[in-house]
């Protein structure tokens, strides 16, 4: 286990300081070029669009799920096992299938454009594919599942009778999700924003399915780099800032008094 | 508060929509007889037959199936041995050990594909099924170490150590007392660690060479040469078995109530 993930990421780690050989390989002289690379406007503009897409769609999810997973905590007991297995099912159906899914719905010739011009909203069909919407809507569906576990876990073990007291003290439905609900789960949106967060800022399938040519998100950039130009220690100095910003989440995590396996179960 | 409850109960309904109407959608069309078009032209099972037939497609699953299959053994014998060593190291190495153990679930999959690939070229291993099914098990270890460990930590420890005291070998007293206690979730685990490995893209992507297609990257080469009835047909078909290995992880978790 050591061999196969410590050794390949220590790896990746010295061939990010390695030089480009001129056959696409790797040559051993130490440099810090490829980092200074990382700073050329082009790149930038690639991590400026995956952090944006990322923390949109963290907050989609947590807008979007905060309402399910609240509404499950408080369904009878019997029934919350059923509305947390229909959360499950789709993150359980491979990720290919469902990006596919929206790649049938949006494209020109698609469900949605059909649809609007059949029902007379609109003559011309619209390029809805291949764009950031795309990619967020995309991203949005793939981990919504990833929002709703903790933070189901988090309401499940909310007091109500504290939520009663703030209604029985006359505050308004706004100050009690506001001052009450939502400080007392913090835990469970933290650990749901970081579920979200990591897969959407590191994603591949999504934005190359989804996205267009011009919508490159740094999961992309890194495989390009990587299979396309053959610059390897590009792509390394890459993810390994990807890697690093990542690690900054889960630590911040760590800060709010959270565990790693409990992160990852979601409960 | 009625009205809070209502919109709540709305939302939720909107949310589930969201989830599953794409997913039936594209079901529903596997069976419309256009080719071309969006709009339902009539039924057929015409895209189910053409998969069937479809050599390449038929020799994808086959290695998809070898790949999870091993991965999955080698990531279970690991993972739960990981899972057993780690309870028994002292709390202080032990949270530095399960963190280190865990990182691989929280950096992003692209990172693990590029580092394995790097590591293949660089110690000259041929990309092939076995570097795949090593990239597997790498990410399937840790999976099935968590998983493990859940049920680990609930576990009456009195159990083990009444074992002990009767004269039973530590080993004796795993193997008879511990191990049968962990046996559910040992299963889900393993159930988890086949659908993850039989689903995987990313990793697959970077550690496959010529000749090692798995069905998810045959999925990936259709998807991206278009939208296809027969994708379509495909994908209800990968829906349904996933849905079949989570009905046999239930039964499973079920039967230990």
């Amino acid at each position: 286990m050591g061999i196969f993930f410590f050794i390949p990421l220590l790896i990746v780690l010295a061939v990010s300081f390695a030089s480009r050989g001129t056959d696409g390989g790797v040559e051993w002289t130490f440099s810090l070029t490829n980092y200074a690379h990382l700073a050329d406007p082009l790149y930038f503009r690639i991590y400026g669009r995956s952090i944006a897409l990322a923390l949109a769609t963290t907050a989609l999810c947590l807008l979007l799920g905060f309402p399910l997973a609240y509404s499950i905590a408080r369904a009878p007991i019997r029934w919350q096992g059923i509305w947390l297995l229909l959360v499950m099912i789709p993150f359980w159906t491979n990720f290919l299938v469902r990006t596919y899914a929206w790649m049938f719905i949006l494209r020109t010739e698609g469900l949605m454009n059909t649809l609007l011009i059949n029902l007379g909203v609109m003559t011309q069909p619209i390029e809805l594919l291949y764009s950031d919407w795309a990619i967020l809507i995309g991203l949005v569906y793939g981990y919504l599942p990833f929002m709703v576990l903790p933070l189901y876990a988090a309401t499940e073990r909310l007091d109500l009778s504290v939520v009663e007291a703030a209604w029985d003290l006359y505050a308004t439905g706004w100050s009690v999700f506001w001052r009450v609900i939502l400080p007392l789960t913090k835990p469970g949106v933290i650990a749901g924003c970081i579920l979200v967060f990591i897969p959407s800022l590191g994603a591949f399938i999504t934005p190359d399915l989804l996205g267009g040519a011009k919508t490159m998100m740094v999961g992309n950039l890194i495989q390009h780099e990587y299979l396309v130009m053959r610059d390897w220690p590009l792509g390394s100095a890459i993810s390994f800032s990807l890697m690093a910003l990542v690690l900054l989440a889960v630590m911040a995590y760590f800060k709010t008094d959270g565990r790693l396996d409990r992160l990852e179960r979601g409960v | 508060m009625n009205r809070g409850r209502i919109w709540l109960r709305s939302a939720s309904l909107a949310n589930l929509l969201f989830l599953y109407l794409p997913i039936a959608v594209l079901i529903l069309f596997s069976f419309n007889a256009s080719r071309l078009s969006a709009t339902w032209q009539g039924g057929t099972f015409r895209w189910y037959l053409v998969l069937v037939e479809d050599q390449a497609l038929l020799a994808a699953v086959h290695n998809s199936l070898v790949v999870a299959a091993v991965s999955t053994f080698l990531a279970t014998v690991l993972g739960v041995s990981a899972a057993v060593g780690l309870e028994r190291l002292p709390a202080g190495r032990r949270w530095t050990v399960e963190g280190a153990l865990l990182l691989p679930l929280v950096i992003p999959e692209v990172m693990l594909g590029v580092a394995l690939l790097l590591f293949f070229v660089m110690i000259k291993v041929p990309l092939s099924l076995v570097t795949v099914t090593i990239g597997h098990t790498v990410w399937n270890v840790p999976i099935v170490a968590v998983i493990v460990q859940a049920r680990l930590q609930k576990l009456d420890s009195r159990l083990v150590e009444a074992a002990l005291d009767l004269g039973a070998t530590p080993w004796q007293a795993f193997r008879r007392v511990t191990l049968p206690l962990l046996t559910p979730a040992i299963i889900g685990a393993v159930l988890m660690a086949f659908t993850l490995s039989l689903d995987d893209f990313i990793v697959t992507f970077f550690t496959a060479g010529p000749g090692s297609t798995t069905l998810p990257l045959k999925v990936y080469s259709m998807i991206k040469s278009g939208v296809s009835p027969e994708i379509n047909a495909l994908s209800a078909m990968l829906v349904l078995i996933s849905m079949a290995l989570i009905g046999l992880s239930l039964l499973v978790q079920r039967q230990r109530h």
